[in-house]
């Protein structure tokens, strides 16, 4: 047998929805901070640093849901419809998002505050419910012979709606340290000043999730604090506190670059954390990738073509930044 | 009683969002490959009407395909949201369908619309082109894979069922299933017909408002060949297509004919008009002429065609839909065929550009192909029930087991979003067409791209501009 195509589909997924997190969380953070930016020209600014990648951001959704569908049917059928509403409410908001997008570049002045709200509201919506399916999704799913069993509000939990609002501070972080990045003068300085107390405000929310998780989930608590896992989990949390205090240092001594990127790390810490607690669950708590995954006919099909085509899609998405690069100013208009 | 109800909103809404979703593909399919022809013409020719044409056409596409895309992200997440028993039991076939679209389509028409709808001064003409090329290549592969997905759950094949799940055998089998061919010629013809009429009406409302001029005169007659000569070769894809149903899905043309049972030895007739009733198993009000519908179904006077009762009830389509969402649909592409012809003998006459009736027929025509569409895919997607996987799993042991509560609430959002915010945008593709093509716009730099005026690399952005005003007070660049 010798390929474990299971093991590498999970590896392709969990690289797939990296991707969108790191990607569409800085578009949506963006939508986040809207309301801490009053003038219409900084909004514009804002707008206009993700206005030509968020589209293609967006895709690694469209391919997160194909493959799960493909490689794991079983997860995507029972994940998806137990969070059901949830997810309905999160493709809304990024419907409402992505409209507003286009629309208020296109409206006139008299309406343009209508898609202002209608990004701002998206954004958050999408955000929050995003993060109410993934505190759901660590809180397990019951399911019966391959059904979900459960209840249609069981993702409606104090740790689901906590995530939501979690997964808020960190895409505004994202946002905020990708503005910092992108653009210069009074819309930098006071992307500077909101990246301290949201970096500290993320810290805390980190924190919470981190004990509130092994609290409620004894067998995660065993993963995490049993002998010797814990001397090689111990690097993570570790991590996030060096990250983070690098990511202050940075923003008190007006960096450019390097807030953004220790954002990228501290997510990718968060992110390894939370696979480290659910490995190799992908139906939360008891069904593995190896339950859940598609017969090898299905896997193997697909991974001739993935492994073919993702090096093509990486390589027009590295040019597409490049061919962007730089800061957005006013005078830049549209990019 | 409950559960029913509960069955039928899931399908009301997935019958929502799909029909709202496929006039957007529909259009981007008609309208890239219109691009590419225009700008080979152009290329070719080098006459600058296909410039303007083309450059007037991009922006309603970009505005089209950028509503194609976030209607479409609904689509991937909804089989597992409301069809979870069925994506657990097919998953494994129709899954890996999808995400070969994602991979092979949606990247590629992603990765060439910023050059095709921005690069027009910053590549080389041959670039271009090559970029509108692959565009309309990756609407092309998108139907394909699509297409090969429903075809197989009309035409299964190439599959085993292995501890109640479907595992592929044979991936040639599944994706070229007998229905498949017709099915994807069928789809794509549609949505040229389909763009042709969209392109024809907005032609004839510029000329019937009194502005004539060769970009607008280019455009009706361009369409209006492709009425002329698609518009039979689609009648003639669709009897095939019939033929082809007839022998793999019979109680579905026993649906669409109102035809409950046959007579002796005596040849089908052809219902024309007529109220099928599925509980009293019989068609009212019948206008019927004989032997007409062994004629078409069997191309012979003696054949029987099959007729409902030889089904068991509780495996019947529900006759009364099909029997009239068909006729619409074929009476639609009559008419197109007749404005097609009618469209020759105005040529020939010089009138063609000039002939009020004509131009008003044309203009009312505009949103036929899409109807015809929607017409078409009822016909075909109810007349496959009750199965989602034709004779494999029935549309009711597909379902996700969701309250009636939640998908009403959901249902509702959905109808309330999508007419409010597709409408919008479908105002402002009209407010396009009805600035119709400027010349020499090609002449210039465009206002697009870094440190220009429009968003670069954005669908729907490049829909700009009649609001330079309020650029002005934006940017003050270039």
């Amino acid at each position: 047998m010798g390929i474990d195509l299971p093991l590498i589909w999970a590896v392709i997924i969990i690289f797939g929805i990296m991707m969108y997190v790191v990607m569409d969380g800085f578009d949506l953070g963006i939508g986040i901070l809207f309301p801490f930016v009053k003038g219409e020209r900084d909004r514009d600014v804002m707008m206009n640093t993700v206005a030509p990648v968020w589209d293609g951001n967006e895709t690694w959704l469209v391919l997160g849901g194909a493959a799960l569908f493909g490689a794991f049917p079983l997860a995507y059928a029972v994940v998806l419809s137990a969070l059901y509403l949830p997810l309905m409410l999160m493709l809304m908001g990024l419907i409402f998002r992505g409209v507003a997008f286009e629309f208020r570049f296109k409206a006139k002045a008299d309406k343009r505050h209508l898609w202002d709200k209608a990004f701002i509201g998206g954004s958050l919506a999408a955000t929050f419910f995003q993060g109410v399916a993934l505190g759901a999704f660590i809180e397990g799913f019951k399911v019966v012979e391959r059904n979900y069993a459960g209840g249609s509000l069981d993702w409606l939990t104090p740790f689901s709606l906590f995530c939501g609002v979690g997964l808020i501070v960190a895409y505004a972080l994202l946002g905020c340290t990708w503005l910092i990045m992108k653009t210069e003068g009074p819309l930098q300085s006071k992307m500077h000043d909101l990246a301290r107390p949201l970096a500290f405000v993320l810290l805390a929310v980190t924190g919470v999730v981190s004990i509130w998780t092994p609290l409620a989930h004894p067998d995660i608590a065993t993963r995490w604090f049993s002998l010797p896992n814990l001397f090689w989990f111990l690097p993570v949390p570790i991590l996030v506190l060096v990250t983070l205090y690098g990511l202050v240092r940075a923003v008190a001594r007006h960096a450019h670059y390097t807030p953004f990127l220790l954002t990228l790390v501290l997510i990718f810490l968060g992110y390894s954390g939370l696979g480290i607690s659910l490995w190799p669950n992908i139906i939360p708590p008891s069904i593995s990738i190896w339950d859940a995954a598609a017969p090898p006919q299905s896997q193997g099909f697909m991974l001739v073509g993935t492994l073919f085509i993702i090096p093509f899609i990486l390589g027009y998405t590295f040019w597409s930044y490049y061919v962007f690069r730089g800061k957005v100013t006013h005078d830049d208009g549209y990019h | 009683m409950f559960g029913l109800e509960a069955l039928d909103l899931a399908r009301i809404q997935f019958a929502f969002t799909i029909s709202f979703h496929i006039l957007f593909p529909a259009i981007t399919i008609g309208l890239a490959s219109y691009l590419a022809v225009l700008e080979g013409l152009w290329l070719k020719t080098h006459n600058s009407v296909y410039r303007d044409l083309y450059h007037f056409w991009s922006k309603i596409f970009a505005v089209n395909f950028g509503m194609g895309v976030v209607s479409g992200l609904v689509m991937a997440y909804q089989f597992g949201t409301n069809w979870s028993r069925f994506s657990d039991f097919a998953g494994s076939i129709t899954g890996p369908l999808l995400t070969y679209e994602v991979l092979t389509a949606f990247f590629l028409e992603a990765g060439f619309l910023g050059v095709m709808l921005f690069g027009w001064n910053k590549v080389g003409r041959g670039l271009h082109f090559f970029a509108t090329i692959m565009v309309a290549v990756g609407t092309l592969i998108s139907t394909f894979w699509i297409l090969a997905s429903n075809s197989w759950m009309q035409t299964p094949q190439g599959y085993e069922i292995v501890n109640g799940v479907v595992i592929p055998v044979d991936w040639f089998a599944v994706i070229f299933n007998p229905s498949f061919p017709y099915r994807l010629a069928h789809m794509a013809t549609a949505a040229f017909v389909a763009t042709a009429f969209f392109v024809g009406a907005s032609a004839a409302w510029h000329l019937l408002r009194g502005k004539d001029n060769p970009a607008i005169r280019k455009m009706l007659s361009m369409a209006m060949w492709m009425a002329l000569i698609v518009a039979p070769v689609q009648a003639v894809i669709g009897d095939f297509h019939g033929l082809n149903t007839l022998k793999h899905q019979p109680v579905k043309i026993a649906a669409i004919e109102g035809h409950w049972e046959n007579v002796g030895d005596e040849p089908t007739p052809l219902i024309l008009f007529g109220i099928p009733d599925m509980k009293n198993e019989t068609t009212h009000f019948k206008l019927e002429i004989p032997a007409l519908g062994s004629l078409i179904l069997t191309h012979s006077l003696d054949k029987q065609v099959p007729a409902m009762k030889e089904f068991p009830p509780e495996d019947r389509p529900n006759s009364t839909v099909v029997f009239w969402s068909f006729r619409i649909m074929v009476g639609l592409g009559m008419l197109m065929i007749a404005v097609g012809l009618w469209s020759l003998w105005l040529r020939k006459r010089g009138t063609l550009y000039s002939s009020r009736p004509f131009l008003y027929l044309t203009l009312w025509m505009g949103p036929s192909g899409l109807i015809a569409i929607l017409a078409g895919w009822f016909t075909t997607e109810v007349g496959r029930q009750p199965w989602v996987v034709y004779g494999l799993m029935r549309t009711a042991d597909g379902v996700s087991n969701h309250s009636y509560a939640q998908l009403g609430i959901t249902l509702v959002m959905f109808v309330v979003v999508y007419f409010a915010l597709f409408g919008a945008g479908l105002g402002y593709m009209m407010r396009l067409v009805r600035k119709g093509p400027e010349t020499g716009e090609g002449d210039e730099p465009t206002h697009g791209g870094p440190g220009q005026q429009r968003t670069p690399a954005r669908p729907l952005s490049a829909a700009d501009d009649d609001h330079a005003d309020d650029h002005a007070s934006l940017s003050k660049g270039n």
